[in-house]
C-alpha cells in the first residue's frame, strides 16, 4: 500500500509498555483490552461514533470560548473589586522574576486545550465523510504529542485552591468562566483523553494523499 | 500460561505515533519512516537512559531553590512578607484548611518527591538489568506519567492568586523566582518520564 514496500500488519497491536505482540480483537461496549505480560491498558471499545464526538468537540469549543473570554474569579475587599480570566493569571505571571514560567503556564490551560479541540474538530469534520483532512497526518501525531501536557482539570484545582486562599481575608465570587471551565475539564476528557488510533484504520480507506506524488 | 511474544521476537515493531505494526527493515533499509504517519521509527527511545538520567538530575536540582526561595510576594496595609510553599501549606494548616493544605503537599512534595525516587529506582533497575518486580515496576511508570502534571498546581495558584489581588497599597500579590524554579521541576520530570522507554523494563527477560 505504500511505495516503501514495508510489511505492515494492521491486524496486529503491540503493547506501547512492553513490546507484546497481539492479534487484535473486536470488543463489546465497555469492554477493554489489557497486556498479560505488564497489565497495561492496550486499547477500549470506541464507544462514541465520530458523529457525537464532533459534536461534543463543539460543545468543547463553546466552552474554551466562555471560560476564556469571562473572568473565573471575583474579588472585592473594602469597595474596591477585581475579577481575572485565565489570559490574565497567565500573564500575571509574566511580571517579575519567574516571568518565563508564563509560557508554560499558557500553553498548558490555554494553547494546547485550544490546540486539542482545534485539531480534532478539523479532523472529525472529515473523518465523520469517511475522508482524511487536510494535515492528517500532522494533526494526528500532534494530538499524540499534546495531550500530556493539557492541564484544564489542575487549572480548575488552581482555581478552588485559589478561591479557599482569598477567602480567608476577602470577598471571593466564582466568575462565570469557571462554570464553562468545569464544563470544559468534562468534555475535554471525554474528547481527547481516548483511543485515537482506530481513526487511522477508519479514514483509510481514500487513497493517502494524492498529490504526493507528483 | 505462556505469554504473548514480543515485537523483535516476530521481527516487527511499532510506531510510536500511530500505533502502526510493520516488519521491522531498520537495519536493511537504514531509513525508518512509518508509511501511515511518517514518523521516524526506532525500536526504543533512542538514548532514553542517558535523557531520562539528565532530565531527572537537573529537576532534582531545581527541586532546591523551587522550596528554599519564596514563590510569592504578599502585601497587606503597607506589611509585606515572601512565602515559599512549605509556608503556604503551613498557613492553610493554621488555617483550619486542612484539605487544601494537604493537596497542596501532596501536589508540590509527595509527587515531586515520588517521581524522584521511583524514575531513579527505574533507571537504576533497567541499568542493571534486573528481573526484580517488572510489572511492579511498569504498574509504577504509568502511576507516575499518571500523576506527574498535577504538580503543576502551585504554578497555577500562584498566577490566579498574583492576577486578581491588585489593590496597591491595600493588598498586592507577586509571583517571586522560587515558582520558576518549581514550575522547571514539573516540567524536567515530565519529560524525563516521556524520555523513559518502559520496554526497557521487559527487555531483561531474554536473557
Ligand atoms: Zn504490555
Ligand atoms: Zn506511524
Amino acid at each position: 500500500m505504500s511505495g516503501d514496500g514495508l510489511k505492515t500488519f494492521p491486524e496486529w497491536v503491540v503493547c506501547e509498555h512492553c513490546d507484546s505482540v497481539y492479534q487484535r480483537v473486536a470488543l463489546a461496549n465497555g469492554q477493554v483490552a489489557r497486556c498479560e505480560r505488564c497489565l497495561a491498558l492496550l486499547y477500549r471499545a470506541s464507544s462514541l461514533d465520530t458523529e457525537r464526538w464532533l459534536a461534543l468537540t463543539i460543545a468543547a469549543a463553546i466552552m474554551f470560548m466562555i471560560a476564556n473570554l469571562c473572568p473565573v474569579v471575583r474579588i472585592s475587599l473594602q469597595g474596591l473589586h477585581n475579577e481575572a480570566t485565565l489570559w490574565q493569571s497567565a500573564a500575571a505571571l509574566a511580571h517579575g522574576p519567574a516571568a518565563p514560567i508564563a509560557v508554560p503556564a499558557a500553553l498548558s490551560i490555554i494553547v494546547v486545550p485550544f490546540l486539542q479541540i482545534a485539531l480534532l474538530g478539523w479532523i472529525l469534520v472529515f473523518a465523520r465523510r469517511k475522508r482524511r483532512a487536510p494535515g492528517f497526518a500532522t494533526a494526528m501525531r500532534m494530538l499524540v504529542v499534546l495531550r500530556p501536557w493539557s492541564m484544564v482539570e489542575v487549572c480548575m484545582l488552581g482555581l478552588l485552591v485559589a478561591i479557599i486562599k482569598l477567602s480567608s481575608f476577602m470577598e471571593v465570587a466564582p466568575g462565570p468562566g469557571i462554570w464553562a471551565m468545569a464544563v470544559l475539564m468534562i468534555l475535554i476528557t471525554i474528547i481527547a483523553n481516548r483511543d485515537i488510533h482506530w481513526l487511522w484504520e477508519m479514514v483509510e480507506v481514500e487513497p493517502p494523499q494524492p498529490e504526493s506524488q507528483a | 500460561m505462556s505469554l504473548p511474544p514480543r515485537a523483535h521476537q516476530l521481527h516487527v515493531l511499532a510506531c510510536h505515533a500511530c500505533g502502526m505494526v510493520l516488519e521491522d527493515a531498520l537495519d536493511s533499509t537504514g531509513h525508518g519512516r512509518c508509511p501511515r504517519c511518517t514518523a521516524v521509527l526506532h525500536r526504543r527511545r533512542p538514548n532514553s537512559i542517558a535523557r531520562a538520567w539528565a532530565l531527572l538530575i537537573a529537576g532534582l536540582l531545581f527541586y532546591i531553590p523551587a522550596n528554599v526561595l519564596p514563590v510569592m510576594f504578599t502585601s497587606r496595609l503597607g506589611s509585606g512578607s515572601d512565602n515559599t510553599i512549605l509556608q503556604g501549606v503551613i498557613e492553610f494548616w493554621h488555617g483550619g484548611s486542612y484539605g487544601v493544605a494537604l493537596v497542596i503537599f501532596i501536589a508540590s512534595v509527595v509527587v515531586p518527591c515520588s517521581k524522584f525516587v521511583i524514575l531513579g529506582l527505574l533507571l537504576i533497575t533497567v541499568q542493571r538489568r534486573s528481573a526484580w518486580a517488572r510489572r511492579e515496576r511498569a504498574r509504577l511508570y504509568r502511576l507516575v506519567e499518571l500523576v506527574g502534571y498535577w504538580s503543576m498546581l502551585d504554578v497555577l495558584v500562584v498566577a490566579i492568586v498574583a492576577a486578581l489581588v491588585k489593590f496597591q497599597s491595600l493588598s498586592d500579590i507577586e509571583p517571586r523566582s522560587g515558582i520558576l524554579f518549581f514550575g522547571m521541576v514539573v516540567i524536567l520530570t515530565m519529560l524525563s518520564a516521556m524520555q523513559f522507554d518502559p520496554r526497557l523494563i521487559w527487555d531483561s527477560e531474554d536473557t
